[in-house]
Order: structure tokens, then C-alpha cells, then sequence
């Protein structure tokens, strides 16, 4: 495995598309396995097929975009502290 | 062993004794210290050990009970893992701080009573913060004097309280309370400021990430989960925590979302975890309160190796942002498979220790059925997965190619990430070995399919949001205002303001005329007094000592004064 001439195994474009084929299977799988599995959902809702893979996702998205905008409101330069504090060193 | 011998003096004998030795003594008491102070801590027996009498106080130095000595044993398996990650590399005054600082956290979980509590609790302030200044940059030393005021803070709020518990309970015992009156909420502040909760929780996030390499690993370890232990004991059941729990779940996530420095993003997830924990205490039933130890425990390993892992890459890299960093797995493999094994951990992954311990709060919730607790705390499951599990290996070990080639880990530091890999990976596929050292007897049973299948399911879709939403989380070379803000900008601005508003009286001083010069010295003089004449007989008005009579008039006056104001204004 060396590197320096070639590209990581691990970064070439057919390995990363591999990688997406066997996510996509297992995502897939978790989400069939339920139909075999019953899922003990403690109020109603988290036992409905899929509740978790949904749940997750939609979380997910709704954090991303929640810090997203929350980042446009208290996202500074990495000096912003520096001017009134005077520190030389990061 | 003596009965008031408590194990955090082994700790404290061995940090003086760090400073007097040299070579490969110190490297032995580094390393046998903590084993020693393990053994001892499994020697104390249940029940208060011996009690003396202090200022007509009782003093319980050591009282064991199963959920003391688990917490004073991850701390002491933490002293030592964290003292082979470091002793090469560290200086010796920042292990010495470290082993104080590790005494502090061994001897409140074993102090019967809230006087030691306090003054171990003061020890892991004064020694954190000399951890903390370890770091040696500029940065490090504004960091740790901020926090050592916040904790010195902290501090006296905690003593507030319990002189106050004291003064109406007339005893110094540790039992547990509700937070009903200003002594038991000034206690419960006092604790909470040290868990990083709102609102003074930015302290955590400003200073862990300006320590050393080393530093950062111990620092991640004590202070936050000793408060959750003082929690435990003090407020099991406390409502308000639930809430407050529940707010350093989200808040962890967002920020370290936000984020860029590597440590940071651990930082501010130390938070969420804590709040877990936090929550747990607040549901408060036997399930939560294990829920709490056990994950308190899963916490301290797999945080410290989180912190281990970007340790070593900051030691060989010397760059600490997302945005410098990057395809470091070519060439630190053990590294990268080390902070996976904490990332999944973290995540509460299946076969993780995070999953045996995490899913008993969830569960305790479920049984209380508090459904939005319930789910909160499942969205942020998958929060944690999407800012720590992915995004911190991610950005340091994947994500571009930064053309970085630095060398994997040095051998100890090497050691000390894969044991505490190997406790994550062993504590979630054997989980009874940790439940049975629980405060609580229970029948959990860690492993249903489908519960596994219902994690896997949130877990890995968020991982399928996190890649589909990977253009959003681009990083950027910024912070995020906290509220730290408050008292590195606001208040600094305020101070310079006020003193942009009286510099023109100060300035106006100097054009007075003689005679002007004059009677102000004059009317100093009569009120003030001149310095050297303070305490003699032609005292100064201000400077005078009255006779009680002139005194007991005035406070009659200002009675007086106070009643007839109460009945004037309207009720």
C-alpha cells in the first residue's frame, strides 16, 4: 500500500462507489429486517416500520439546518477574541 | 487500613513525590500510583468509615457505598491510562497537577460528608486550572484564568449552599434533597456550573481545547462527571434537571456542529454526554440513577480516548482545525481505528459500551413515560452520531487529502488508546460486567433485536444525512460566539465605555484653579482623612469610629425609614 504514486485504495472513485452500493444495502437492510424483527415502540409511534431510519434522518437534517442558520448569527473570524484580549498564540 | 485514610491521599502523596523524583522513579510512581489507589479503593467497605469531630462538626472523610467506589474507580483507571498516554511526554509539574487534580475527584466520591465534599471539590479547581495553563501558549493562560475564576465561582455558589444547609439542617450530612429553598438551589448551581450547564457552560468549551496534548485527556475525565456524581447523591430526582438535561443534549450537538477545532467539537460533546446523564438523574429512578453511573463510567473511557486520538494528532501534526486536517489514515492507522472504536462508542453503536449504558436512561425514560424526554433524547442519539460519531474521524482522518504524513502514535500513547478501545468494545459485548457494580440490582436485558435493529436503523440514516449533507457542513475558519462572550467582549466593552464616560471628569481635575485644588484637598481631608492620620484621633468623617449609641440611632433611623416606606408603597 503505498501511496505516494498511486492514489490510497481507500479514496479511488470505484472504491468510494462500492462504498455507497454496500451503505445502501445495509440502510436498506436494517429498514427490511423489520419485517422479520418486531420493533417494541413504547409510544405507538416508535414502532411504526421505518420510525427509526425516519426519525433519525429527519433529526439529522433538522440539526444540520438548525446550526446552520445559528452559525450565521455566531460565527466569527478565529481572531475575533484576539483584538480585546491581545493573545499572540492560537 | 486506617478508616480515615481516604484512597485520594495515595494520589496526593504521589503527585508530591512526582515533583521530588526524577527519570524512571517518576515513570513508576506514575504508573503504579493509580494501580495502587485502585486496590485501595475496592478495600473500603460500606457505611461511614470513622468520624471526627471538626468545629462541632461531624467530618466523614471516607464513606463507601457501590456507586462511590465505581466512580472512584474509573477515575483512578483513568489516572492511570492517562498517565501511561502521557508520562513521556508531559512535563512533570502537569502530571503532578493531574494526579492533585485526580485525588480531588477520588476523594468527593468517597467524602461523607458536604466539608470534605467541598474541600476536594476546591482541590480538582485549583489543580484543573494548572492543567489547564500546562498548555503554555498565551491562549492557555487567558483560557485558565478564566476558568479558574468561573470555577473559584462556582465554588464559593457550592459553599454558599451548604452553609446554609448547615445553618438550617445543623448537620454537614450528605443526603439527598429537592431544590425547594435558596441554600439547596445555591448547592445545586454550585454543582452545576461544574457539569457545563447552561447558562456559565461555556467554560468547558474555552478552556479543554487551549491545554496540552496530554492535558486535554485528563481534563475531559473528572470535573464534569464528579458533579454528576455529587448529582447522584445530592439531587436524585430533582426535577429541574430533567430540563436542564435536556438542553446540554441539544446545545453539545449544535455547537460541535459548528465548530471547527478538533478538541472543540469533543468539548462541546462532553457536554451532551453529560446532559444525558444529567437527565438521567433528574428521572431519578433506580434504572436512571445506573443509567447515570453506568454511563458515566462508558463516558470517562471512550471520551478520553476520543481526546487521546486528536492528542496524538495535534503532538504529531501540531495543527488543531478540521480545516488543516485530513487524510491522516494512510498513515495512523492504529489512531484512526482507535477513535472510530470511540466515535462508534460515543454514538452508543451496538457492541459498544455506549449502547449498554445510554439505552438504561432511555428505557428509564420510556418506563416513566415521558414521551418528549423520550424522544429528545433519541433525536440527539442520532445527533451524536451525525457531530462525534462521523464528523470528527471524518474531517480529521478522511474527508481530503491534507498531504499531511506525520507518524502514528508514540508506543504509550499507542497502549493507553487501545486498552481503553478494548474497555469500550468489552463493556458492550459483556455488559453484565458493569451492571453488576451498579448501585441498583435490575433485570435490563441489553440486548433485544429489536432494539438493535431500531438503533442501527437511527444510527446509520444518520450517518446517510450526514454524507448526503456534506456540502452544508463545509468548515469554515471560524468560532462561535457562546456566552463566554458576556465576559470576554461585553464586558470589557462596558468597562472601556464607562471609562470613556468619566475620563473627561478625571480630565477636568487637572484645570481646576488653585483655590478649586484647595478645597478639594480640604473637604478630602475632612471626610477621608489624610492617609497617615487614619487611624489616629482627629479621624476623617468617613474614617471615624462611632460610639454605639450614635449607631443603634442610625439603624433605628433607617428601620424607621424602611417600615414607613413599606406602608406607603402599595403592597
Amino acid at each position: 500500500m503505498t501511496e505516494e504514486p498511486k492514489e490510497h485504495w481507500l479514496v479511488r472513485p470505484e472504491t468510494i462507489r462500492k462504498l455507497w452500493w454496500g451503505f445502501s444495502v445495509v440502510l436498506a437492510l436494517t429498514v427490511i429486517a423489520q419485517l422479520a424483527i418486531y420493533v417494541k415502540g413504547y409510544f405507538v409511534v416508535d414502532g411504526w416500520f421505518g420510525f427509526g431510519a425516519v426519525y433519525g434522518f429527519a433529526s439529522c437534517v433538522l440539526m444540520v439546518l438548525f446550526a446552520k442558520a445559528l452559525g450565521v448569527v455566531l460565527k466569527r473570524p478565529n481572531d475575533y477574541y484576539k483584538e480585546s484580549e491581545g493573545d499572540d498564540d492560537a | 487500613m486506617h478508616e480515615l485514610f481516604s484512597p485520594a491521599l495515595i494520589m496526593v502523596i504521589a503527585a508530591l513525590a512526582i515533583g521530588l523524583a526524577r527519570g524512571h522513579l517518576r515513570s513508576a510512581i506514575v504508573l503504579l500510583a493509580p494501580l495502587l489507589t485502585l486496590w485501595a479503593i475496592w478495600q473500603v467497605p460500606d457505611g461511614v468509615q470513622d468520624t471526627v469531630r471538626f468545629l462541632s462538626y461531624d467530618i466523614e472523610p471516607v464513606e463507601g457505598s457501590p456507586l462511590r467506589r465505581l466512580f472512584a474507580t474509573i477515575f483512578a483507571l483513568m489516572a492511570f491510562v492517562g498517565g501511561l498516554f502521557a508520562f513521556r511526554l508531559s512535563r512533570w509539574y502537569e502530571l503532578a497537577a493531574a494526579f492533585f487534580y485526580a485525588a480531588g475527584a477520588i476523594g468527593v466520591s468517597f467524602a461523607g460528608d458536604l466539608i470534605s465534599l467541598f474541600i476536594y471539590w476546591e482541590l480538582m479547581a485549583l489543580f484543573s486550572t494548572v492543567v489547564v495553563w500546562c498548555g503554555g501558549t498565551p491562549a492557555a493562560r487567558a483560557a485558565g484564568i478564566r476558568y479558574a475564576i468561573l470555577h473559584l465561582l462556582g465554588g464559593v455558589v457550592l459553599k454558599v449552599g451548604i452553609e446554609g444547609v448547615v445553618v438550617s439542617t445543623g448537620s454537614v450530612q450528605i443526603t439527598p434533597m429537592l431544590a425547594n429553598d435558596f441554600s439547596s438551589w445555591m448547592i445545586l448551581c454550585g454543582i452545576l456550573i461544574n457539569a457545563a450547564a447552561p447558562p456559565l457552560s461555556a467554560w468547558l468549551a474555552d478552556a479543554y481545547p487551549e491545554s496540552s496534548p496530554t492535558g486535554s485527556v485528563f481534563l475531559s475525565a473528572f470535573t464534569t462527571k464528579t458533579a454528576v456524581l455529587a448529582l447522584i447523591l445530592l439531587f436524585p430526582g430533582e426535577p429541574v434537571l430533567i430540563g436542564v438535561g435536556l438542553f446540554m443534549v441539544i446545545y453539545g450537538i449544535i455547537y460541535a456542529l459548528l465548530e471547527n477545532d478538533i478538541r472543540r467539537i469533543l468539548a462541546y460533546s462532553v457536554v451532551n454526554q453529560v446532559g444525558f446523564m444529567v437527565c438521567a438523574v433528574g428521572i431519578g429512578t433506580q434504572l436512571a440513577i445506573n443509567g447515570a453511573a453506568a454511563h458515566a463510567f462508558a463516558h470517562i473511557v471512550y471520551k478520553a480516548l476520543l481526546f487521546m486520538s486528536a492528542g496524538v494528532v495535534i503532538y504529531r501534526t501540531g495543527r488543531n482545525r478540521c480545516t488543516e486536517l485530513g487524510g491522516l489514515f494512510r498513515t495512523m492507522p492504529l489512531t484512526t481505528v482507535c477513535c472510530i472504536i470511540g466515535a462508534l462508542s460515543i454514538s452508543s453503536f451496538p457492541l459498544t459500551s455506549g449502547f449498554t449504558t445510554k439505552s438504561l436512561i432511555s428505557q428509564a425514560a420510556a418506563n416513566q413515560e415521558l414521551v418528549w424526554v423520550y424522544m429528545l433524547l433519541t433525536a440527539a442519539s442520532a445527533g451524536v452520531f451525525l457531530h462525534a460519531g462521523i464528523k470528527f474521524p471524518w474531517f480529521v482522518f478522511f474527508q481530503k487529502d491534507s498531504g499531511l504524513r506525520p507518524k502514528d502514535a508514540p508506543w504509550n500513547m499507542a497502549l493507553a488508546m487501545v486498552v481503553f478501545s478494548a474497555i469500550c468494545l468489552l463493556l458492550g459485548v459483556f455488559p453484565e460486567w458493569l451492571y453488576q457494580f451498579l448501585p441498583y440490582q435490575m433485570d435490563y436485558v441489553a440486548y433485544t433485536p429489536g432494539k438493535v435493529i431500531f438503533y442501527l436503523q437511527l444510527l446509520l440514516f444518520s450517518g446517510l444525512a450526514f454524507f448526503l449533507l456534506l456540502p452544508l457542513m463545509r468548515r469554515t475558519e471560524t468560532l462561535s460566539l457562546d456566552v463566554d462572550w458576556l465576559w470576554r467582549r461585553a464586558l470589557p466593552a462596558l468597562l472601556h465605555w464607562l471609562g470613556t464616560v468619566f475620563a473627561p471628569l478625571l480630565a477636568g481635575s487637572k484645570h481646576l484653579s488653585d483655590g478649586g485644588k484647595r478645597t478639594a484637598a480640604r473637604l478630602a481631608e475632612e471626610y477621608l482623612g489624610q492617609p497617615e492620620t487614619a487611624d489616629s484621633e482627629e479621624n476623617a468623617v468617613f474614617a471615624r469610629s462611632w460610639t454605639i449609641g450614635t449607631t443603634a440611632l442610625w439603624i433605628a433611623i433607617l428601620l424607621a425609614a424602611y417600615v414607613l416606606i413599606y406602608y406607603i408603597l402599595p403592597a
